[in-house]
């Protein structure tokens, strides 16, 4: 697949072919239903099990422009409401993201939300219930969200910190849909599907996975992801032998521990 | 020489016999010899006397970095098992040369057991340990492989023997060698002798291979080339055996062509070890019937949460209170058998409560997982759900605290094993120290309110130094990027643009969040010496410096350590990390009460452990004590305590944890800057005065 540079606006960031996504239950119609009555959705799941795919397709699906935000420790609710910039000695009004899906009606996505700060996730509470308004505090201005706007957020419950974890009068406004890593069979047609391997190194791919996701709690934080296996089968697909994809695509990401590595890598090397 | 051996020494033996051995060395080797002699006799003179007799010969077939392994090799026997396994090690020179060279080229478990350990777990299964045996075996529970294995000539081919004997007996495990009774009763009841085993090992094993070779290739060849280079395979058992490599085949279809080829003789094989099944029978009898109560257990929990019944509740309200089994459940509960060519044994269970399939939880899940492997499947029998008796009895089995494993001295179960630094060895005695974390007894918050009033006025003012140095938001000012136009320097730039000079960039305001990310370990000396005002300024200090602390906001435990010989290493947990500052924490802080010595090497490796889970930017360990470590074990005392101690600070600071210490005594400075380095300590020469400085030493350390 070619692709070129194209600069977009966020809000007309529409996905025009279909992403490609294997519906592990109902979660489509689920995702649906919560859209057609306004309310906001809360994806869980470990890293790289395909929740941003997922709302790709939803996006894509629905035929709104997708605006992503990936939090980070800095970010701030100007990051996301909007601010003032000075231009030529003026002041203008630059709308941030979650402002713009509000006024263009799209799907706004926050990312790993527990990233954020504490005070920021705090400005989506009067969007994320029946109000559906964003207050614009230093405009002035409240925005009411037309109906095509969805607000949705992920996060990782992996991660036992017990300072990232969501707060309750946040998490209690949305529609949760858990995502895990998808059955032996889906998941080898999805690796077979996503990098263009053969079915045989598909299943011996998955069958890695497995192997890894023993080891979670015995010295690995994850598992390898689905993603991580793609990326595998794509070097495959390209003619690394499949030890050495294992070995760089998944086993290094996994880990930076020299016992475990070497046992990761064995594992890899049992199976090909 | 006659120095150091004297107390091995009798009329009978003298030092003339190993110093004339000795003489005809070189002078680096005598004086090697001498050195470590006298090292060793600081432990034992017994096994100096036998280490300088023997070491001649030593030195004469191995180079010095070989003898000295050999030497501490002996002393680890030592440390671990006593005098005898150690004289015999060190009387065995010859054998160690030769076992040298072959560690040289072999593969040595010790260090490719925890590589082996986690490969193994994550080819699947029951978790399988590791350990040490003369005999490759399993017993279900462990793989037991031998310590070093040599055959090839160079490493590489030894590790990849050494893993396939492991995975061969992982494979037993996994492919269901064991499963049911069958061979089990074989071997009891006599339809597979002693060479029926063998010849049933030789047969199981073209078995697990071809499973091997369908699900790892990649570790089948390995295995198979190995199999190429150092047997000679029988052909003709394995064309015999064809029919056990298809896929289905099952241990009893091994039996059968056991019992039936009675006249072959089994192949030998490199990997394969042995059947042992009185080990195996042993454990599976344990599990057997571990497995069943926790799946009971558990199944109770499920109809419980079905009924909507706390499980606490259930038991309280149960008039059978001493009913093992809650019999009404069992014609609830009932588990279907579905063929899933998917799992591992080629069947699946789903668990059906009043006729409704339920998901049970993980840890039932694993427990089922752990019986089918067992049995090859979940018994009828197994079917029903706890009752508060079983639930009681299994209670009273877990409580196993420190307090109770400390009946007897020398059990170390439940207890956390530490090294210890031996300086004149200049190596880790393995595993040496043994340390239990004990609770304070009960008290009341009496010292606490005195210590209260009696610093009322230095709180207030505590507080309010700290509470300036807490982070909080500041605005910055002038910020070329930010959350809001800054007026002023707007206002400015367009004056400054009207007259015609550059418009600045800097005009925006930024929230400048600051959060202290800091975790500390307060390490308090409960040691005898502390007795008295001692003990009481320690205690009023940490009152404050705990005032201080959670005004900061910073996350902080205070653990008191105390030890007697390195088998009764102690800490008594104050506040852990996790706990709010509440009126539990200051009655304890009122408990702290001299103990015993202060071992501080352990207690120190404890507490970095801990800091090391912490997530924090900075993590500091800051120990109050009043004196040098010190310990009722002479050996202990002077040098090798505080060598030990500049050692266990020294990797504290390799996790990433600071360490400080404060202390009362006022020799301190002879020996805390060589444990701690020169700016990390404080020396308080007046104790009256350590609550008030204590603060402010802190104040200093971490802002």
């Amino acid at each position: 697949m070619q692709h070129e540079l194209r600069v977009l606006k966020p809000e007309e960031h529409f996905i025009e072919d279909e992403p490609y996504y294997e519906p592990v239950a109902d979660e489509i119609a689920v995702f649906e239903a919560a859209y057609g009555n306004a309310l906001p959705i809360l994806l869980k799941g470990p890293t790289g099990c395909g929740k941003t795919r997922f709302m790709e397709h939803m996006a894509w699906r629905l035929k709104r422009p997708l605006i992503t935000v990936s939090c980070h420790d800095d970010l701030t609710s100007s990051d996301l409401v909007g601010r003032f910039l000075v231009k030529g000695g003026e002041t203008i009004w630059v709308d941030g993201p979650l402002a713009r899906a509000v006024r263009a009606g799209g799907i706004c996505y926050l990312d790993e939300i527990v990233e954020a700060r504490k005070d920021t996730t705090v400005v989506i509470h009067p969007l994320a219930d029946d109000r559906r308004v964003l207050p614009m505090e230093k405009l002035g201005e409240l925005l009411e969200a037309p109906d095509a706007f969805c607000l949705a957020i992920s996060y990782n419950p992996g991660y036992q910190s017990v300072l990232k974890d969501l707060k309750q009068s946040t998490r209690q406004r949305f529609v949760a849909l858990e995502f895990d890593y998808p059955n032996a069979a889906l998941e080898q047609t999805i690796v077979q599907r996503e990098s263009g391997i053969d079915e045989q190194q598909a299943r011996q791919l998955v069958k890695f996975a497995h192997m890894t996701r023993n080891l979670k709690g015995q010295g690995l934080d994850e598992g390898a992801s689905t993603r991580l296996l793609v990326h595998a089968g794509k070097l495959i697909a390209s003619g690394v032998a499949p030890v050495v994809a294992c070995r760089s695509a998944i086993a290094q990401a996994l880990t930076d521990d020299a016992d475990m590595l070497s046992a990761v890598n064995e594992l890899s090397a049992s199976l090909f | 020489m006659d120095v150091y051996l004297d107390p091995a020494l009798s009329s009978r033996r003298t030092a003339a016999g190993p110093a004339h051995d000795l003489a005809a060395c070189a002078r680096a080797e005598q004086e090697f010899v001498l050195h470590w002699g006298a090292v060793v006799a600081r432990d034992n003179a017994e096994l100096a006397y036998q280490f300088t007799a023997f070491a001649a010969e030593a030195v004469r077939c191995m180079d010095l970095e070989a003898v000295q392994s050999w030497l501490l090799h002996a002393m680890d026997l030592y440390d671990k098992k006593g005098q005898m396994p150690a004289i015999r090690a060190l009387q065995d020179v010859a054998g160690f040369a030769a076992n040298r060279q072959e560690k040289l080229a072999g593969a040595v478990l010790e260090e490719q057991a925890p590589v082996l350990e986690r490969f193994i777990c994550g080819l699947n299964g029951r978790p399988l340990q590791i350990a040490r045996h003369a005999r490759c075996f399993t017993d279900t529970e462990h793989i037991f492989l031998p310590p070093v294995v040599g055959r090839l000539p160079d490493k590489a081919s030894n590790l990849r023997l050494l893993k396939a004997m492991a995975v061969h007996q992982w494979a037993q495990n996994w492919y269901g060698t064991w499963r049911g009774d069958a061979l089990l009763r074989a071997v009891q009841d006599g339809t597979l002798d002693a060479a029926g085993l063998e010849r049933f090992h030789a047969l199981e094993t073209i078995r697990l291979d071809a499973c091997l070779a369908r699900d790892l290739p990649g570790l089948h060849r390995d295995m198979a080339a190995l199999r190429q280079r150092l047997d000679q395979v029988d052909a003709a058992l394995h064309r015999r055996a064809d029919a056990l490599t298809r896929p289905g085949a099952d241990v009893a279809d091994t039996l059968r062509l056991a019992v039936a080829l009675r006249d072959l003789p089994a192949d030998p094989c490199c990997y394969r070890g042995e059947l042992d099944a009185a080990a195996v029978q042993a454990c599976l009898a344990v599990r057997a019937a571990l497995d069943r109560d926790r799946f009971r257990i558990a199944l109770a929990r499920l109809v419980d949460e079905h009924d909507g019944v706390s499980a606490d509740a259930a038991a309280d309200d149960d008039a059978d209170a001493g009913a093992e089994l809650r019999e009404d459940s069992r014609a609830r509960l009932d588990a279907r058998r579905h063929d899933d060519p998917e799992a591992p044994n080629g069947v699946r269970f789903e668990l059906f409560l009043d006729g409704k399939p339920v998901a049970p939880p993980e840890d039932l899940v694993s427990t089922m997982e752990s019986i089918i492997q067992d049995l090859g499947e979940i018994p009828p029998d197994y079917l029903v759900a706890a009752g508060p008796g079983l639930y009681r009895r299994r209670a009273l089995q877990q409580a196993r605290d420190a307090d109770s494993v400390w009946a007897g001295t020398y059990h170390e179960e439940g207890a956390f094993l530490y090294d210890e630094w031996d300086f004149s060895r200049q190596h880790h005695r393995k595993d040496w120290c043994v340390l239990r974390e004990h609770a304070l007894p009960a008290a009341d918050l009496v010292f606490h309110q005195q210590t209260v009033r009696k610093y009322g006025g230095l709180i207030k003012s505590i507080r309010r130094t700290f509470e300036v140095l807490r982070g909080e938001d500041r605005t910055l000012r002038r910020q070329p990027h930010g959350e809001d136009v800054d007026i002023d320097a707007l206002v400015e730039a367009q004056a400054d643009m009207r007259a015609g000079h550059e418009m600045t960039q800097r005009l925006f305001l930024r929230q400048h969040k600051e959060e202290r990310s800091i975790a500390v370990a307060l390490m308090v000396d409960m040691s005898g010496s502390t007795r008295g005002w001692i003990n009481d300024a320690e205690r009023e200090a940490l009152i404050l410096l705990s005032e201080a602390l959670t005004t900061l906001g910073d996350r902080f435990a205070i653990y008191g350590f105390s030890g007697w010989t390195r088998k009764r290493c102690e800490v008594y947990p104050v506040k852990c990390f996790g706990e709010p500052y509440d009126d539990q924490v200051k009655a304890r802080i009122g408990a702290i009460a001299p103990k015993d010595y202060t071992r501080m090497g352990a207690p120190i490796r404890h507490l970095t452990a801990l800091l090391k889970a912490q997530e924090a930017r900075t993590k500091l360990l800051i120990t109050l004590s009043d004196g040098k470590p010190d310990d009722y074990d002479p050996q202990y005392r002077g040098d090798y305590g505080i060598e030990d101690t500049r050692q266990a600070l020294f990797e504290a600071r390799l996790d990433g944890v600071h360490p400080f210490c404060i202390t009362i005594d006022e020799a301190g400075a002879e020996y805390l800057p060589h444990m701690y380095g020169a700016a990390n300590y404080t020396v308080v020469a007046d104790v009256s005065r350590l609550p008030a400085k204590v603060s402010e030493i802190y104040r200093r350390i971490a802002s």
